[in-house]
């Protein structure tokens, strides 16, 4: 159990991508602040959290695209004691054929993705610069290292919500805010079942684990897998013109 | 996408199934699959947990702890959850599962469809009979069932190789306990009366006789029996964090007779005459096995079967002779179990019986596969019977001997899902429903 009980706020908790990460905060004895869309899910998540020994555990309904729902959750955090933390797990990728035959389909994941969870960090910000401390872990894609023909939209809202965080860390990284970026590679979730298999793939247990780690050592930027940091690093590296008539 | 077209195996990866699989993370991408049947960690070694041509529902997914009860050891947990992880999370608190297979992957869901049973079943009788209650999910509707609520259809799933519906959750008593640790005596047993004589003399809650089933004449039935306790003491090594695994199928002759013979020998001899007795992390006195993930591959490629049989007392002769049909064979493989059974089940498909259990593994192979035979016909003629979770070469004639109750149990299952959605291709291969 670490020094510090710490009161970490998901949002998205009902994602796969977040299950074990919470479960590793409540066996630590961390306070937890589960936001979701599917509530009786989220109810199982919370049940889960406080069986496993979280100090506490609140519910909220939330919705990336109502800046409404944050309102609650923010004036329950404001009233935890102790280090505050979040967590962002939110985001929704449609198909991009969906995409590309509905235009409309853009400013949702780009709320999804970016705009909605920057919003919600926005409104957080003062609350852990006023308490000197706490950690915000963003999770993006490696899908926002570069534009690609298969997800360019979804994308696009990573490499925005990648930027933004970067931002924050510089604002808050002077303040004792650790802000750290996480970059997934395909994960085994319910998102790639049945894709067949994918190139480096981890589990949501390993992501838990490489986040935590990261959490500990004070890293800015975490790929899970790791490997996916070579990997980007050598895909942002092929000159455009030859980029754009691949299809990787 | 919510379907998979894959193949899978059971744990002997011996039989293998090609099909759709659905890996629903919420309860509510569940309901949508309808009628299907539920598989969990596919630790059932023959065809229990396979569907050919048809789809299935791995519950992995459905993995959270919905309550627990410090004060009376009351859980409830999603059927996907693994039995250590109930013990590695409440056994420091005073709790845990009151029974538990040799395995700790197993799930929730597989104990119960299985009736499992564990170390303490002289004592503390089948993993069913400690079910509080039940969640079933039929075609998609959910209703609860318990010992005295809805008692027929409980009767029919607890055992009930999920032909009833989908377990989805349980509420299970637990058993008080000291902590994380266990007290295990092991003792070496040079020959099967004395093996025999000490598993009926032990008075511990928790005893298993490790046996050479490769050890012939007057070394038949020879081993360690390991009695156990809870104890308060810490261990001293706790379990590492990460298991070792086995990366590959180990080519055909790693698992020569020599070999097997020459392993039991070395696990044998490790204990000192006399006994000894130590304080070990609870995972390591149940859950072996578990310390080497996937060691179902150094049986290669195409797998192993394990023959696992339970006999009244009254035919401990039989249980001998086969004993000694399997040593003669020069077949079997490390590590054989034998077990006092106490009379305790929870269902009207429930494998224990009082008396004794014997399993033993075997690589596939004709001769394996015609020696198993043998044997099962042989615990037919005892009275006896065969563990389904393990099997997969029984005839239905032989199964239906050996379960009297099964026509209840599949009237049951008619009645609860008259298509045969639920059919797996251990059902099926033995017409097991079909009245
Ligand atoms: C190393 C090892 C040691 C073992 N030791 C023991 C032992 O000591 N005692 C013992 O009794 N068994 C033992 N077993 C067998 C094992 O405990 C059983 O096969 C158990 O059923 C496995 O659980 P599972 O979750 O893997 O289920 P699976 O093997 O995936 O499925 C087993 C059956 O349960 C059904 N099922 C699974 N989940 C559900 C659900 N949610 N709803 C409805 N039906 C469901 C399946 O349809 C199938 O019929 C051992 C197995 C291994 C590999």
């Amino acid at each position: 159990m670490s020094e510090t009980r710490e009161t970490w706020i998901i949002l998205g908790a009902s994602s796969s991508m977040a299950g074990p990460f919470i479960r590793t905060l409540a066996e630590a004895g961390h306070g937890l602040i589960l936001a979701g869309r599917d509530k009786p899910d989220l109810a199982a998540i919370a049940a889960d959290a406080g069986a496993r020994g979280a100090s506490h555990v609140a519910q909220f309904a939330l919705d990336v695209r109502d800046a409404a729902s944050f309102r609650a959750i923010l004036t329950h955090a404001e009233g935890c004691e102790g280090q505050l933390c979040c967590a962002v797990f939110v985001g929704s990728m449609p198909d991009q054929s969906q995409i590309d035959a509905e235009p409309g389909l853009v400013s949702g994941v780009v709320t999804d993705s970016f705009s909605g969870p920057a919003r919600f960090l926005q409104a957080l910000a003062p609350m852990l610069e006023s308490r000197g401390g706490g950690s915000i872990v963003g999770v993006g894609s490696v899908a926002g290292d570069r534009g690609r023909l298969g997800n360019y939209v979804y994308g696009a809202a990573k490499a925005g919500f990648a930027t933004y965080l970067s931002g924050l860390r510089n604002r808050l990284g002077r303040e004792g805010v650790h802000v750290m970026t996480v970059k997934p590679g395909p994960v085994d979730t319910a998102m790639t079942w049945g894709l067949g298999p994918q190139p480096f793939m981890t589990t949501p247990d390993t992501v838990a684990r490489d986040i935590l780690k990261g959490l500990r050592k004070g890293r800015n930027v975490v790929y899970t897998a790791g490997i996916w940091r070579w990997v980007m690093l050598v895909i942002r590296m092929i000159p455009e013109p030859i980029f754009k008539k691949m299809s990787i | 996408m919510l379907w998979k077209s894959t193949s899978y195996t059971g744990w002997g990866r011996a039989l293998s199934a090609a099909g759709e699989l659905a890996r629903p993370e919420r309860m509510s991408t569940l309901a949508r699959l309808g009628a299907v049947p539920a598989i969990g960690a596919r630790r059932s070694y023959g065809d229990a947990c396979l569907n050919t041509a048809g789809q299935a529902a791995d519950m992995s997914r459905l993995d959270r702890i919905l309550g627990f009860d410090a004060e009376t050891g009351r859980v409830e947990a999603e059927a996907g959850v693994p039995i250590g992880e109930l013990a590695r999370l409440f056994a420091p608190l005073g709790w845990m599962p009151a029974v538990m297979p040799g395995t700790g992957f197993a799930t929730v869901g597989g104990c119960i469809a299985m009736d499992v049973h564990g170390k303490n079943h002289h004592a503390d009788g089948s993993f069913g009979q400690h079910v509080i209650s039940l969640k079933l999910m039929q075609d998609g509707k959910s209703r609860t069932i318990a010992p005295n609520r809805g008692k027929a259809l409980f009767e029919a799933t607890v055992g009930g190789l999920g032909q009833t519906g989908i377990i989805t959750s349980a509420k299970l008593q637990m058993i008080p306990c000291e902590g994380p640790g266990m007290e295990v005596t092991e003792q070496r047993v040079e020959d099967w009366d004395e093996h025999i004589a000490l598993l009926d003399s032990s008075e511990a809650r928790y005893t298993v006789g490790w046996l050479d089933a490769t050890a012939r004449g007057k070394h038949l039935g020879r081993g360690i029996v390991e009695e156990a306790r809870s104890t308060a003491v810490r261990p001293q090594s706790a379990p590492k964090g990460s298991a070792k695994s086995v990366p590959f199928d180990f080519p055909r002759f790693t698992l020569s007779r020599v070999i097997v013979s020459g392993f039991n020998k070395a696990y044998y001899l490790r204990i000192r005459d006399g006994g000894q007795t130590r304080i070990k992390p609870l995972e390591e006195f149940f859950f072996p096995l578990d310390r080497i993930r996937d060691w179902n591959r150094l049986y290669g490629k195409s797998g192993f079967h394990q023959f696992q049989c339970a006999l009244p007392e009254a035919e401990l002769p039989r249980l001998r002779s086969i004993a000694e049909r399997i040593a003669g064979s020069g077949l079997a493989s490390p590590l054989a179990v034998l077990k006092r059974l106490g009379p305790g089940s929870g269902g009207l498909m429930s494998f224990p019986m009082a008396g004794y259990t014997l399993a033993v593994d075997f690589r596939e192979g004709p001769k394996a596969r015609a020696l198993i035979s043998e044997l099962i016909s042989e615990a037919q003629a005892g009275g006896g019977r065969i563990y389904l979770a393990k099997d997969s070469l029984a005839t239905e004639a032989q199964v239906k001997a050996m379960y009297p109750d099964w026509r209840r149990w599949a009237e049951a299952c008619a009645r609860h899902d008259p298509e045969g959605a639920l059919e797996t291709d251990l059902t099926r291969r033995l017409s097991l429903r079909s009245l």
